[in-house]
């Protein structure tokens, strides 16, 4: 069974808020649930399907179905951190071809910022986590995690600092056209190399915002999606894995997703050169370098040379990439890119980016994230889709 | 400026005999029965061929692989992955040293740092 071609996202919905101190998660979801089904013109009792993440409260995806009254047939709440929902679009499409439903729902929300969570602090130590016992006493929060990835890219390859900047850099020029971006303000290499430095060799201005907020996609058959009024995206290929340690074997050069790109470049049957539109996550710039090398958008090493002098800005490069802002300048919500990754993606593949961003004849794009901490294990998910 | 505290290690099984030989500043590494590789972290199943494992005295000698000094806590401490002579890598702290001046591939020793319950933990400093 293959899921070429076999799955289509009709609706998309990015809720607006970026702070929601009187909200609940659980109504965030909902809320992002109401708004995607709305962009597809289904309805609540057309969804058969519910996905769901770690952000979901409560037992897996079973509060939030009860939530929302739901009526389903299947359940997936596979959780590979803030990758998490690009995986589910390939999992929904394998439902959808299985006949296990028909309307598949995802949902993301959280609200990190209202509730003063921030990455410096360190994370709670959960019970009965493996490596907690050996590497909890050496505090692994987020940036510093990250950082041992661009410390070590930098020593093996002489990538600088300037050139993790312009990835930050083209991700404002897009911010700057986004309404509900989070950050607005154009900036230069000057300024992210000049902000003050939160974890060597990662800036400031290295980091994505956190932001409260939520994200909703549907996906669903080709029968369905055929009797809705909306640009039709279907999905192309897919991938996911994990990374680790390998037991002592560390290598922080490289990504998942030189094991979650190669199947979905296969699936679907095009190379990095097709891709008019590329969604990376972006939790900090150096996710963001290391990603494209290991999708092959460019030889690994080579990274901080090519996302360099504008190009991923839209208009302007030969790879324009999170035309909203992205996480580092527009939304991060409940501390997982994923969901925003696929729908900025669907909105260019429509034809429905800001018209300052919008990629001209966008056909093919492409979504790929990572989910935990690049550093030390890490989910991987790559989804790319198509206009038809 | 007062001392970074250490978190302490949650208990575990599979790290009480580690810890235990932490305490008579012994340091030790797994080791697999079935293949007689050395691997980092230890555990009891091994990550090999899910056969035995037994954990085994390591020099504690290695090179920092990579590192980040967390600047925006007071006082900074450092997030490190040392490769040890054994061959694993492990993560860790580069301790009692000037942080600018620390460096990719530089050789570091074992040195064992209090934690915030007492159990050393193991940290490394330039050689």
């Amino acid at each position: 069974m293959t899921i070429k071609r076999q799955a289509y996202i009709v609706g998309a919905f990015e809720h607006p808020t970026r702070k929601a101190p009187d909200k609940s998660v659980a109504q965030l979801h909902a809320e992002s649930a109401a708004g995607a089904l709305k962009d597809a013109g289904l309805t609540k009792d057309d969804v058969d399907g519910y996905f769901c993440a770690g952000d979901a409260p409560g037992l897996g995806p079973l509060a939030l179905a009860d939530y929302m009254n739901l009526k389903l047939r299947h359940l997936d709440s596979t959780d590979l951190g803030g990758c998490s929902y690009i995986a589910h679009v390939a999992h929904a499409a394998e439902a959808i071809a299985a006949g296990r439903c028909t309307v598949a729902l995802i949902t993301l929300a959280g609200r990190p910022r209202s509730e003063g969570h921030s990455g410096t602090n360190a994370r709670p130590v959960v019970g009965n986590v493996p490596d907690a016992t050996w590497e909890a006493p050496f505090g692994p929060v987020t940036p510093n995690i990250y950082g041992l990835c661009a410390m070590r890219h930098m020593h093996e390859f002489g990538t600088t600092s300037e050139q993790l900047a312009w990835i930050k850099v083209a991700a404002s020029h897009h911010a700057q056209y986004n309404e509900h971006a989070m950050l607005r303000d154009v900036v230069t290499v000057e300024d992210v190399v000049n902000s003050p430095m939160i974890s060597d060799p990662l800036h400031r201005l290295d980091c994505c915002v956190v932001s409260d907020g939520g994200g909703a996609l549907i996906v669903t058959s080709e029968a369905i999606a055929k009797t809705l009024n909306r640009p039709l995206v279907r999905v192309l290929g897919a991938g996911e894995s994990y990374k680790g340690q390998a037991a002592g074997a560390v290598d922080l050069t490289y990504s998942g997703a030189v094991w979650s790109g190669p199947p979905a470049w296969e699936m679907a049957g095009v190379k990095p050169a097709d891709i008019k539109y590329a969604s990376i996550y972006d939790s900090f710039t150096i996710t963001v370098l290391m990603q494209l090398e290991d999708l092959g958008f460019c030889k690994k090493g080579e990274g901080g040379k090519f996302v360099s002098d504008g190009n991923l800005i839209s208009g302007v490069g030969k790879l324009p990439f999170n035309t909203d802002g992205g996480g580092l300048c527009n939304n991060h919500p409940a501390n997982r890119g994923g969901i925003t990754k696929v729908i900025e993606a669907v909105r260019q593949l429509r034809g429905e980016a800001h018209p300052k961003v919008q990629v001209p004849n966008c056909d093919i794009a492409l979504a790929h994230g990572t989910g935990g901490f690049l550093g030390s294990r890490h989910g991987s998910a790559t989804l790319i889709m198509e206009r038809i | 400026m007062a001392d970074h505290v250490f978190v302490a290690p949650p208990a575990s099984p599979e790290s009480a005999a580690f810890y235990a030989a932490a305490k008579e500043g012994k340091f030790l590494i797994g080791k697999c029965t079935g293949t007689g590789k050395y691997f980092w972290y230890p555990r009891a199943v091994s990550p090999f061929d899910f056969g035995p494992t037994t954990m085994e005295p390591a020099s504690g000698k290695g090179v920092i692989y990579s590192y980040s000094v967390m600047r925006r806590v007071s006082p900074p401490f450092s997030i490190a992955y040392v490769t040890l002579d054994e061959g694993p890598t492990m993560m860790t702290s580069i301790v009692d040293c000037d942080f600018d001046a620390l460096k990719v591939g530089q050789k570091v020793t074992l040195v064992w740092k209090p934690s915030a319950d007492g159990t050393p933990v193991p940290c490394f400093t330039p050689a």
